[in-house]
C-alpha cells in the first residue's frame, strides 16, 4: 500500500519536474496509434507482473515453514485472490493484447486496426479496470474471496462491504475492453490483410489472435452477466446467486468457469502463435504443418468450450455428467500434442540458433508438456476427487500458464523488441535472467506436485510441518524467479543505455510482413503496402528483392486523427464505478451521465481523419532507410 | 560449451524428481491409502502417472535429439539443413493417432472408476453402510449420526471394514470434505445433498479437513477420523450416548456463529431442528447470524489456535 503510494508520487513528481505533462497527453493519452497502444498495454501489464509477483513471494515467505506468522489468514486470503485475478486479466491476458496490438496489424500489412478509436477506449477500460482493482488495498479493503469468487461466500452475506465489489466492478470494466478488443481484432484480420493475402497466409501468430479473437466474443458475454448479475445481488439485493431468496450459487461456478475456461485458451492460443513465429525464425526453416497447427488451434478453441465441469467434478454431478468431461477434457491433449510434435519438426533440418527469444520459447516445450500431461491426469475425474484443490492442481496450472503464457510474453517481447524500440535487448542479460527465472519457476512449482499428494490443500495459510521441506524448497525457487525477473526488468533500462540502435528494419531475418518495414516503424506502417504472394509473405519478398517503399508507387495515406475522449470518457466510468463500489448513488449517476455524455459527443465527432502527404511519406521513408543500403 | 550445459540440465532434472521421490515417498497420503476408495483411486494415479512419463520421455529425447543436431555450430555441413520442409503427412497422422490411443486407454478406467465410486465399495457389501451426515460451517463440522443418535463436532469415530456414507450438506458457504488417506472429495453445499462413500480398512487416525476455501478460518477447518474395530466403535457410540449433553437448538444455534470450535460431542443431532440439505433449512445459518461475517478471523500460526 505505501508502495503504491510513493510510486504515484515519484511518478506525478517527475513528470511535472521534466515538464512532461503536455507530452504524455500529446503522445501517448491521446493516441489511437495500435503500435503506441501495444507498448503502452506491454508497460502495463509489466507492472501488474510485478505486482503479483510481490504478491505471491509474500505467499511464499508465509509458506515456507509452519507456524509462520508473517501474514495473518485474512491478509493471506486478500493476496492470493489478488494475485490471481491480477496475474490472469491484468498481467496475462493485456501483455498478449499488447503484443498484438503492436504486430498483428504489421504482419497483414495494414496501417492500424479496423476501429482505431475503439482501440483507445479498450486500453483505457483496461488501464481504469486494473487501477480500479488495486485501489482495493489502499481504501477498503482487498477482495478475499479467491480469484473465482465463488457464491455464496463472496456473497453480501458472507463477505459483506466494498471489498468484493472492487473485484467485479474491476473486472467488469476491464471486460468490456477485451471485448472490444476481440470484435476489433476479429475485423481487422478479416478486412484489413494486405492484398493477396488470403487466410492460409496469414503468419500463424495472427492466426491464434483470429482464433483467441472469436474466443473473447463469445466467451467474456458469459462474464459480463455473471459478474452484473452479482452486482446486483451486492448492490441491489437482489437473489440470483444467494442462499436465501430462490438463488442458486452454483449457477455462479458454472458461469464463471463457463467464462473462465476459455479464459485460459485466451491467454495460451497467442503464446503459441508466439512460439511458432519465433521457433520458426530461429530454427530459419518454414513451420513444420503450417495446416495442422491452425486446425489444431481451431479444435482447442472448440473444445474449451465443453470443459468447464472439469473444474468443479467434485460437485456431485454423478457419473454421466463426469464422464462427458473427463474425455472432452483429455482430448485437448490431442491437438496440444500435434502442436508439441509440429514444434519439434519445425527443428528438424533447421540450423538453430539459441538467442535469448529462442531459448524462451525452447524451454517451453518441456515445461508445457510437463504441465499438459499432469493436466490430462486431472482431467480423470475419478482420480480428480483426489487432487481436486490440492497443490497438485497449483502445480498444474502454474506450469502451463508460466511456461506457456510467461515464456510466451517474454520470447514475444525480446523478440519484436527492436521493431518496437530500435533496439534489441541485451543478449548476455536476457541470458542469465533466461536461467534464473526457468530454474527458479522449476524449483519453485516442480514440488508442490507432491505436496499435492500428500495432501496439502491450495489457499491455506499455514502449512504443516510434514509438508515443510518440499515448501522451503518452493521458496528457494520463488526467489531465484524474482531475481530472475529483476534481472529482466534491469536488462530494459541497460538496453536503452547502452545496446546498439538498429539501423535495418529485419533484425533477425524473419519471415513475416512486420520485419518488412523500417525500424522504427513509421505511424502509417507501411508507405506502400506490398503484394503477397505466399505464406511468409516477407521471406518471398525478400528473395524477389521486392520493399515496402516504391517510390514511384506513393500515394497519399489515410490516417485517423488522436482524440481524448477515451481516456476521459473511462476516467468517468472510473468516477461511476468508485461511486458504486461503495453503494454512492450520488457520485456513481453522475459518472455514468458523464460516459454517456461523452458517448453522444463521439457520434457527433466528424472528424474522420487526416491524409499523410507524398512529400511527407518520402521525408520519413528516405530518413529512416538511410542506414539500410 | 553452451550446448553441452543446455544437455545438463535436463540431465538435473529427472535426477531432482528421483531425489524429491526418496526424500518425500513416505509421507505421500494419497499414494499409500487406507481404504479401498483411496485404492482404486491410487491405481488410476498411477496408471495414469505411467503412461505420461512415457510421453515425457519420448517428447524429451526428442526434443534434445533436435536441439542437439540440429544446432548452429562451426563445420556444419549443409546437407542436412533444408529451409523449405515444410510437413509431413503421415507423421502428422502417427502423432494425432496415437494421442488419441493413449485418451482411449485413459478414458476406460477413468470412467468405470467414476461409476464405481458412485456406490458403495464392493469389498463391504455384506454390511449396510454407516450413515453420517457431515455439514460444514464456517469453520468446523458437525458429524451427525441419526442411527446412534449421536453427533460430534470436528471429529468423527468410524468402524473399520465397512463403509461410511456422508450425506454432505453446508449451513452457509461451500466446503468441500476431504479425507486424503482414505480417498477423493465431495462439495458440501448448501440446500442440496450429496453422497459419498468412503471406507477404512486398517485402524488409526487420518487428518480430514475442508479443502474447498470459504474464508477466514479455512484453513483450521479440520478434523481427525478414528477409524477402529466395529466393538470399539459400538463402545464410543454408547458412551457418547450416556455420558455427552443433549444438543438444544439454542446450544446449536450459538455453535453455527462464524468461529473456530474445539472438539465437542452431543447425545443428540442437529438433524431434529433442520437439515441444511434441503431447500428449507439452506438459510437457517444466514437468518441467524446476519451480521455475524462483518469481522474476519484474523488467525496467525497455525493449528491449535482454536485452543488459545
Amino acid at each position: 500500500m505505501v508502495s503504491i503510494v510513493l510510486v504515484s508520487i515519484a511518478i506525478v513528481f517527475v513528470l511535472t519536474y521534466f515538464k512532461k505533462w503536455g507530452w504524455l497527453w500529446r503522445e501517448w493519452i491521446t493516441t489511437v496509434d495500435h503500435k503506441k497502444i501495444g507498448i503502452m498495454y506491454i508497460i502495463a501489464a509489466l507492472a501488474m507482473l510485478f505486482r503479483g509477483g510481490v504478491d505471491a513471494l509474500l505467499m511464499r515467505t508465509q509458506l515456507t515453514l509452519p507456524g509462520m506468522e508473517f501474514l495473518d489468514s485474512q491478509h493471506y486470503n486478500e493476496i492470493f485472490t489478488t494475485h490471481g485475478t491480477i496475474m490472469i486479466i491484468f498481467m496475462a491476458m493485456p501483455f498478449l493484447i499488447g503484443l498484438m496490438n503492436y504486430i498483428v496489424p504489421l504482419q497483414i500489412g495494414a496501417r492500424d486496426v479496423a476501429f482505431p478509436f475503439l482501440n483507445a477506449l479498450s486500453f483505457w477500460s483496461f488501464a481504469f479496470g486494473a487501477m480500479i482493482f488495486n485501489l482495493s488495498f489502499v481504501i477498503g479493503g482487498s477482495p478475499d474471496a479467491g480469484w473465482t469468487s465463488y457464491t455464496p461466500m463472496a456473497g453480501a452475506a458472507l463477505n459483506p462491504g466494498p471489498a468484493q465489489n472492487y473485484y467485479l466492478i474491476g473486472l467488469q470494466v476491464a471486460g468490456i475492453g477485451t471485448l472490444a478488443t476481440g470484435i476489433n481484432f476479429m475485423v481487422t484480420i478479416l478486412k484489413m490483410r494486405a492484398p493477396g493475402m488470403n487466410m492460409m497466409r496469414l503468419p500463424i501468430f495472427t492466426w491464434s489472435t483470429f482464433i483467441t479473437s472469436f474466443i473473447i466474443v463469445f466467451a467474456f458475454p458469459i462474464l459480463t452477466v455473471a459478474l452484473a448479475l452479482m452486482t446486483i445481488d451486492r448492490i441491489f439485493g437482489s437473489h440470483f446467486f444467494t442462499l436465501t431468496g430462490e438463488g442458486m450459487p452454483m449457477m455462479w461456478a458454472n458461469l464463471f468457469w463457463l467464462w473462465g475456461h476459455p479464459e485460459v485458451y485466451i491467454v495460451i492460443l497467442p503464446a503459441f502463435g508466439i512460439f511458432s513465429e519465433v521457433i520458426s525464425t530461429f530454427a530459419r526453416k518454414q513451420l513444420f504443418g503450417y495446416k495442422a497447427m491452425v486446425y489444431s488451434m481451431v479444435v482447442i478453441a472448440g473444445l474449451s468450450f465443453i470443459v468447464w465441469v472439469h473444474h468443479f467434478f467434485t460437485m456431485g454431478a454423478g457419473g454421466g455428467v463426469n464422464s462427458f468431461f473427463s474425455i472432452t477434457t483429455m482430448l485437448i491433449a490431442v491437438p496440444t500434442g500435434v502442436k508439441i510434435f509440429n514444434w519439434l519438426g519445425t527443428m528438424y533440418k533447421g540450423r538453430i540458433r539459441f538467442d535469448t527469444p529462442m531459448l524462451w520459447s525452447l524451454a517451453f516445450i518441456p515445461c508445457f508438456v510437463i504441465g499438459g500431461v499432469t493436466g490430462v491426469m486431472l482431467a480423470m475425474a475419478a482420480a480428480d476427487y483426489q487432487y481436486h484443490n490440492t497443490y497438485f492442481l497449483v502445480a498444474h496450472f502454474h506450469y502451463v500458464l508460466i511456461a506457456g503464457t510467461v515464456f510466451g510474453c517474454f520470447a514475444g517481447l525480446t523478440f519484436w523488441y527492436p521493431k518496437m524500440f530500435g533496439h534489441k535487448m541485451n543478449e548476455k542479460l536476457g541470458k542469465i535472467s533466461f536461467w534464473l527465472f526457468v530454474i527458479g519457476f522449476n524449483v519453485c512449482f516442480f514440488p508442490m506436485y507432491f505436496l499435492g499428494f500428500a495432501g496439502m490443500p491450495r489457499r491455506t495459510y499455514t502449512i504443516e510441518p510434514e509438508w515443510m521441506p518440499l515448501n522451503v524448497t518452493a521458496s528457494i525457487g520463488a526467489v531465484l524467479m524474482a531475481i530472475g525477473f529483476a534481472v529482466f526488468v534491469y536488462n530494459i533500462y541497460y538496453s536503452f543505455r547502452y545496446s546498439k540502435r538498429e539501423t535495418h528494419g529485419d533484425t533477425w531475418d524473419g519471415r513475416a510482413l512486420e520485419w518488412a518495414t523500417t525500424t522504427p516503424v513509421p505511424f502509417y506502417n507501411f508507405a506502400t503496402v506490398p503484394k503477397v504472394e505466399g505464406p511468409e509473405a516477407y521471406w518471398i519478398l525478400k528473395e524477389k528483392g521486392g520493399t515496402t517503399y516504391e517510390k514511384d508507387k506513393v500515394e497519399p495515406i489515410h490516417m485517423p486523427s488522436d482524440s481524448g475522449i477515451p481516456f476521459i470518457m473511462m476516467a468517468f466510468m472510473f468516477v461511476a464505478s468508485f461511486g458504486l463500489i461503495w453503494e454512492w448513488m450520488w457520485m456513481a449517476i453522475p459518472g455514468i451521465i458523464g460516459v454517456l455524455v461523452c458517448m453522444v459527443i463521439r457520434s457527433f465527432d466528424y472528424d474522420d481523419g487526416f491524409y499523410v502527404s507524398v512529400k511527407e511519406i518520402k521525408r520519413i521513408e528516405e530518413k529512416a532507410r538511410e542506414g539500410e543500403q | 560449451m553452451k550446448n553441452i550445459l543446455r544437455v545438463k540440465r535436463w540431465a538435473i532434472l529427472p535426477a531432482f524428481t528421483l531425489l524429491l521421490l526418496v526424500s518425500g515417498c513416505a509421507e505421500l497420503t494419497v499414494l499409500d491409502p487406507k481404504g479401498p476408495v483411496g485404492e482404486s483411486q491410487k491405481e488410476l494415479i498411477v496408471f495414469s502417472i505411467i503412461l505420461m512419463l512415457l510421453i515425457v520421455a519420448v517428447v524429451f529425447i526428442a526434443f534434445t535429439y533436435m536441439i542437439v543436431k540440429y544446432r548452429e555450430r562451426p563445420g556444419r555441413d549443409e546437407k542436412d539443413y533444408d529451409p523449405d520442409h515444410h510437413g509431413n503427412t503421415k507423421l502428422e497422422i502417427v502423432w494425432t493417432v496415437i494421442p488419441l490411443i493413449i485418451v482411449t486407454a485413459l478414458s476406460i478406467p477413468t470412467v468405470t472408476t467414476i461409476y464405481e465410486l458412485e456406490e458403495p465399495p464392493e469389498s463391504s457389501s455384506d454390511k449396510d453402510p454407516l450413515v453420517v451426515y457431515a455439514t460444514a460451517a464456517d469453520w468446523k463440522w458437525f458429524f451427525s449420526y441419526p442411527e446412534e443418535g449421536i453427533e460430534t463436532v470436528n471429529y468423527l469415530h468410524i468402524p473399520t471394514d465397512r463403509a461410511v456414507e456422508f450425506r454432505l450438506s453446508s449451513a452457509d458457504s461451500m466446503a468441500s470434505i476431504w479425507i486424503p488417506a482414505l480417498g477423493g472429495q465431495k462439495y458440501n453445499m448448501a440446500g442440496m445433498e450429496n453422497t459419498l462413500y468412503l471406507q477404512a480398512d486398517e485402524e488409526g487416525t487420518y487428518q480430514g479437513r475442508n479443502s474447498n476455501y470459504n474464508g477466514s478460518g479455512f484453513a483450521e477447518q479440520t478434523f481427525e477420523v478414528h477409524a477402529e474395530s466395529e466393538e470399539d466403535f459400538e463402545s464410543w457410540a454408547e458412551e457418547v450416548q450416556n455420558e455427552a449433553p443433549q444438543l438444544t437448538q439454542e446450544e446449536y444455534d450459538s455453535l453455527l456463529t462464524p468461529g473456530l470450535l474445539e472438539e465437542m460431542e452431543f447425545s443428540s443431532t442437529h438433524l431434529d431442528y433442520v437439515d441444511h440439505g434441503t431447500n428449507e433449512g439452506r438459510d437457517y445459518l444466514i437468518e441467524r447470524h446476519k451480521g455475524a461475517f462483518e469481522e474476519p478471523l484474523h488467525l496467525k500460526g497455525g493449528r491449535g489456535v482454536e485452543d488459545e
